[in-house]
């Protein structure tokens, strides 16, 4: 089987006997995506977008492009002087492009990234508060690269008056932001919204915003196309009325609910930042995302990447597809896309065999004694579903949770610096203490961390921190790696993390 | 009598758009009015549009020069909070 298109040179051969019972894929949830529940037409769509489906975002990738300046309304987690911090992490300002500019922008990246599958309109404002831009380019896409999928995310309040557009450009994904569904709330969340003409404040503009979101996604549900709900976790402010949301959000058709953290630092001057307002901890954001999960799916592994990303799970190649690099670029995209498609059924023939192979396997007993306690474990990976990233290469970690029962997906954890600047360049000095510790933070609750390789000075940090480090699972599937690294820490009588204290904490 | 737009815009292009008159371009740096196609939207709406939709406090001036869009007016930040902020990130 071609496996060069994944971007590894080694991907171990599926062959490769799993080395104790249980699943073996290169999904991250336990069941199928957690998606068992949803009609045959929904999961087909989801099935090949990496925002959507956890275990699809280990193949394929998706770009966002940064044409949508304005906005109509303020949400107190944003600063207007960067990019929209719902969809993009905050503080981060992307190039603005011009629809002419984003199309050919779109072309380059899919001639070079053939697993790029979907294309995304998601700021820097509200792309529906730029309905010339972002249609402009939607409409550029659809006629040049008719196998690249689009999607858009905004606030909802002009959704209503765009929904027969969406419907015509055959948008299949809409992604809404939607953190409540009572304005006294909302008044606490958003200052203002631009309706009608007028700048409307406080909770009779949250009431609008509330009702538009609403009609929205009524209307995009009549017309049968997929609508994901986001939301913003704000401690003290909505994170217990979230709960509600994903109930109604859910009863009227949405497929998905993403419960983001709110991330607020006096440096982005947000309204949040500046008036100390604080971000769930992992532990109260995982709680959240499990009490609204009930039978729906949640999405665990939402990089809220920023308005212009581009590439494969958590990786950004923005930087090679910068405007005068474009410019430079002759594309083909006749011939790209028969590439393209050729590449697909490559990784779509790597998928089923993997699928087949997981139904294969008996449905593993206990995978430890039933009195272990769970335990957290980090990986890292480059895609493919296999540990194939080295530790020092990494900017993100993807934390799992093994239990006697068998293995869960968590969530990512970003960093913003990997520990090693370039693939030899380790650092130096000062510098390396606080990469590092940074690092160590996002893996706190962690007991283990499996990497292709670990270098000698993280690998001693690490086990200070009470993280047992590991270079054993090497090329392994992430499942059974972490089900194995929870074998070997049971074995080497390892005291639980205790996670509810951290919480606490 | 005509509004004005001054450096601190974003050039989020929120309010060229809307402008009844066609008074608002983008220009090298920001976002410019032209005084002479200027009305203050009267006649056309009860609230001047680009400073209804302008996210950024300042950035938009009346006749007098005077900010319309006065500081925390519309963030919600107390001046003297974000003042306070400001020092304390600048003396890290
Ligand atoms: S006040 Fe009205 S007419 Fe004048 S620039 Fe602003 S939007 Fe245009
Ligand atoms: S709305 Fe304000 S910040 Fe945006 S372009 Fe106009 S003047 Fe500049």
């Amino acid at each position: 089987m071609e496996l060069k298109v994944l971007g590894q040179d080694n991907t171990p051969p599926l062959t490769d006997s799993a080395p104790s019972g249980g699943c073996s894929s290169g999904t991250c949830g336990s069941s199928e995506d957690g998606m068992s529940h949803l009609p045959d037409s929904v999961r087909e769509k989801v099935h090949n977008h990496p925002c959507y489906s956890e275990e699809a975002h280990h193949f394929y990738a998706r770009m966002h492009v940064a044409v949508a300046p304005a906005c109509n309304i303020q949400c107190h987690y944003c600063n207007r002087k960067y990019d929209c911090a719902n969809e993009s992490r905050p503080g981060v300002v992307s190039e603005l492009l011009s629809p002419d500019q984003a199309a050919k922008k779109v072309l380059a990246v899919a001639s070079e990234i053939p697993q790029m599958t979907v294309l995304g309109v998601a700021g820097p404002g509200d792309p529906l508060a730029n309905p010339e831009r972002t249609f402009a380019t939607f409409h550029e896409i659809a006629d040049k690269a008719p196998d690249i999928k689009l999607c858009l995310s905004t606030n909802g309040l002009a959704l209503p008056d765009h929904v027969d557009e969406i419907e015509a450009l055959n948008v299949d994904h809409v992604t809404i932001t939607i953190n409540c569904v009572d304005p006294e709330i909302g008044a606490q969340i958003y200052p203002w919204v631009f309706w009608n003409n007028r700048r409307i404040k406080g909770s009779k503009g949250a009431k609008i915003l509330i009702e538009r979101q609403q009609k929205g996604l009524e209307m995009l549900i009549e017309r049968g196309i997929l609508v994901k709900v986001n939301s913003v976790m704000i401690p003290g402010v909505n994170d217990e009325h979230l709960k509600e949301v994903s109930k109604i959000v859910k009863g009227k058709g949405a497929f998905l609910h993403n419960v983001m953290p709110l991330i607020a630092e006096k440096e982005h001057g947000t309204f949040y930042g500046v008036m100390g307002q604080r971000g769930p901890s992992k532990q109260e954001l995982s709680d959240l995302q499990d009490a609204c999960a009930g039978d729906m799916n949640m999405m665990r592994h939402c990089r809220q990447c920023r308005a212009d990303a581009v590439g494969l799970l958590g990786e950004d190649r923005g930087q090679e597809f910068t405007l005068d690099k474009i410019e430079a670029m002759d594309i083909d995209y006749e011939a790209a896309m028969e590439k393209r498609a050729n590449i697909h059924a490559g990784i779509e023939a790597h998928r089923d065999a993997l699928r087949v192979e997981q139904a294969e396997k008996e449905t593993p007993a206990l995978i430890a004694p039933a009195s272990a306690p769970p335990a957290r474990i980090a990986i890292t990976t480059k895609g493919g579903g296999v540990i194939n990233e080295h530790f020092g290469h990494a900017t993100e970690f993807l934390v799992y949770e093994a239990s006697p029962e068998g293995v869960r997906f968590i969530g990512p954890r970003k960093v913003d610096n990997a520990y090693c600047v370039g693939p030899d360049v380790c650092p130096t000095g000062d510098d390396k203490g606080t990469v590092l510790d940074v690092i160590l933070d996002a893996l706190e609750d962690c007991s283990a961390v499996l990497s292709a390789k670990v270098g000698i000075e993280p690998w001693s940090r690490l086990e200070e921190a009470g993280i047992t480090p590991s270079g054993e699972y090497a090329m392994d599937l992430i499942e059974e790696a972490v089900q194995g690294m929870y074998g070997d820490l049971i074995e080497a009588g390892w005291a639980a993390k205790d996670l509810e204290a951290q919480a606490a904490g | 009598m005509a509004l004005s737009i001054v450096e601190s815009c974003v050039n989020c292009y929120a309010c060229e758009p809307l402008c009844p008159s066609e008074a608002i371009t983008k220009g090298e740096e920001i976002f410019l009015i032209d005084a002479k196609k200027c009305t203050e939207c009267e006649g056309d709406f009860a609230d001047p549009q680009c400073a209804s939709i302008c996210p950024i406090e300042g950035a938009i001036l009346d006749a007098f020069g005077e900010a319309i869009n006065a500081p925390g007016s519309l963030t919600g930040i107390p001046p003297l909070k974000l003042a306070e902020a400001m020092a304390e990130i600048q003396a890290r």
